[in-house]
């Protein structure tokens, strides 16, 4: 049985990026109680697929992102990452974070370059691949800056451009546009489908908002709240190229809007109910 | 009136509002300084227990032209400011490592808590009159004090901000590829930096303090033991005089580090930062 577990993967390396196989997670919260934040969840994420998570706020999400960066092990079931059981953090594998990650000591440009220097690369090559990546976010000019002196959206451009320059092949997002006002939020998910699609990494995207999880990704998952539970998976049949500001007003969107919003609603009802 | 006529008014309302701050602040001075000379002269106030600006401005005049009685005036103050910057680069480094290692570890951080309190608690000037026991009269007692002084403060903002270095941070550094090492010397030392750079000002106040009352306690040379001296020789106006001098040497310091700091940090600190807390 076990054996079986270890070698599904194997066979399909190329098939699967991700795999979550009856996953639970507890943990002790500061008040010394044991939570459950996951049950029993199965999710998988194809080879250069994007996938988003939806659920409530504090569902457990953002944890089932930590299982899959190697942050923390689930409590029961196993999770596979680009064909090997999780063991630790991966260098293949990406993070953008709600919050502010960047480190504000630093400026944009050594922001950016953080991550082929933190892995040994020779410094010329780790500053022309900044530059380059600053250009292709589109921070042209702000090299110079630091964080504080950025916009929101310019932050997170320069977020993107730490992550993508390691070229990840699996890129975890937790909520990292939630901070954005709105109109700089759908610019942002343009600009990150443009650098994901000259990509081949698999995306697993977690957020609260249904719109941004539809305009998106191939597939949804949709979760309900504490402890966190596999309410439905939807494929997402749009065609891409997505304009997220366009695709907003398809009716095949609306339709998606409509099913995934009854999904919801009731996922919400759980934790609602005494 | 066009736009350049309105620039040209506001800017004449702007240095106008300048010179009258400007010149309130000078009458002030004047005033204070004035009242205290006259109240002085009249016999109001008995320029043996108070002196008068003029005795005050004699007797700096004196030192700086004749001397102190232990020597030259210039040499006093090295010798105070040696003893300070001594302390306060050897306290803020200890601090800095024991802050870093025991906020990174839990616990240490745990088991030495109730010893740091305690220590926080004793009135630390007290180890002066020690340290002038143990270390004799020369500088080593002053530095030390100062050390001691210095350290808790450092120790105390590093300690919380290798604590307090944001979560996300650390997360994010790890899976951009840094080593426990490169998390260290990447993230924790920075983000404490932010937390020790709003405590160099209070600490090098503090060795300041320490170096002039370990000179108090004992010593040959030094500010400290100018005003010592003065006043036993019951001269207000010496000990204002003295008083004057080390308070040009804390503003000039002061000066002076912010001057490093803007240099050396030129990220904005966790007091003036963007907020995200």
């Amino acid at each position: 049985m076990r054996l079986d577990r270890h070698a599904a993967p194997q066979g399909a390396v190329t098939e699967r990026a991700i795999e979550l196989i009856k996953v639970s997670q507890r943990f002790v919260t500061p008040e010394r109680r044991s939570r459950l934040a996951l049950r029993d969840v199965d999710l998988v994420v194809r080879r250069g697929e994007f996938v988003a998570l939806v659920g409530p706020t504090g569902c457990g999400k953002s944890t089932t992102l930590g299982l899959i960066a190697g942050l923390s092990r689930p409590s029961a079931g196993e999770v596979f990452a680009l064909g090997a059981k999780v063991a630790g953090i991966d260098p293949r594998i990406g993070f953008v974070f709600q919050t502010d990650a960047l480190f504000p000591w630093r400026t944009v440009l050594d922001n950016v370059a953080a991550g082929p220097r933190f892995r040994k690369m020779p410094e010329a090559r780790a500053l022309a691949d900044a530059r380059a990546w600053i250009a292709r976010v589109g921070l042209d000019g702000f090299a110079e800056h630091y964080p504080h002196q950025l916009s929101g959206g310019m932050r997170k451009r320069a977020a993107l451009a730490q992550t993508f320059i390691n070229e990840p092949e699996i890129l975890l997002m937790d909520e990292p546009f939630s901070a954005l006002d709105v109109q700089t939020r759908s610019v942002m998910q343009d600009e990150l489908l443009r650098l994901w699609s000259s990509s081949e990494a698999s995306v697993v995207f977690v957020t609260h908002d249904l719109e941004e999880a539809i305009g998106l990704a191939d597939r949804v998952y949709v979760l309900t709240a504490g402890p966190a539970t596999v309410k439905a998976v939807h494929e997402i049949d749009l065609p891409r190229p997505r304009k997220i500001s366009e695709v907003r007003y398809e009716p095949r969107f609306m339709e998606l809007s409509r099913l995934l919003w009854s999904d919801l609603r009731e996922g919400m009802r759980v934790e609602g109910s005494p | 009136m066009n736009e350049d006529d309105l620039d040209r008014v506001a800017s004449r309302a702007l240095a106008r509002r300048r010179r009258l701050v400007i010149s309130l602040r000078v009458a002030i001075l004047v005033v204070v300084l004035g009242s205290w000379e006259i109240s002085g002269r009249t016999g109001l106030v008995d320029p043996f227990f108070f002196a008068m600006p003029s005795t005050i401005a004699a007797k700096l005049l004196e030192w700086i032209r004749e001397g102190t009685p232990q020597g030259s005036l210039l040499v006093q103050i090295a010798v105070t400011l040696e003893e300070t910057v001594l302390g306060f680069l050897i306290g803020s480094v200890l601090g800095v490592l024991c802050g870093i290692v025991l906020g990174r570890n839990r616990l240490l951080a745990d088991v030495f808590e109730i010893y740091i309190k305690v220590a926080n608690a004793v009135p630390r000037v007290v180890l002066g009159s020690i340290f002038v026991i143990a270390f004799g009269l020369g500088m080593a007692s002053k530095v030390a004090l100062a050390v001691v002084m210095v350290f808790f403060v450092v120790f105390a903002n590093a300690f919380q901000g290798v604590r307090e270095a944001d979560r996300a941070m650390i997360v994010n550094a790890r899976i951009l590829g840094a080593s426990p090492f490169q998390v260290v010397v990447s993230v924790l030392i920075p983000s404490a930096m932010m937390w020790i750079r709003a405590s160099l000002h209070v600490s090098f106040g503090f060795a300041l303090v320490a170096a002039v009352v370990g000179e108090f306690l004992g010593s040959r040379q030094g500010i400290g033991l100018l005003i010592a001296t003065e006043q036993g020789l019951f001269s207000a106006a010496g000990v204002f005089a003295a008083m004057i001098v080390l308070a040009a040497v804390a503003l000039s310091a002061d000066l002076l580090l912010t001057w490093i700091e803007h240099r050396l940090i030129p990220w904005p600190t966790r007091a003036s930062g963007d907020g995200d807390v």
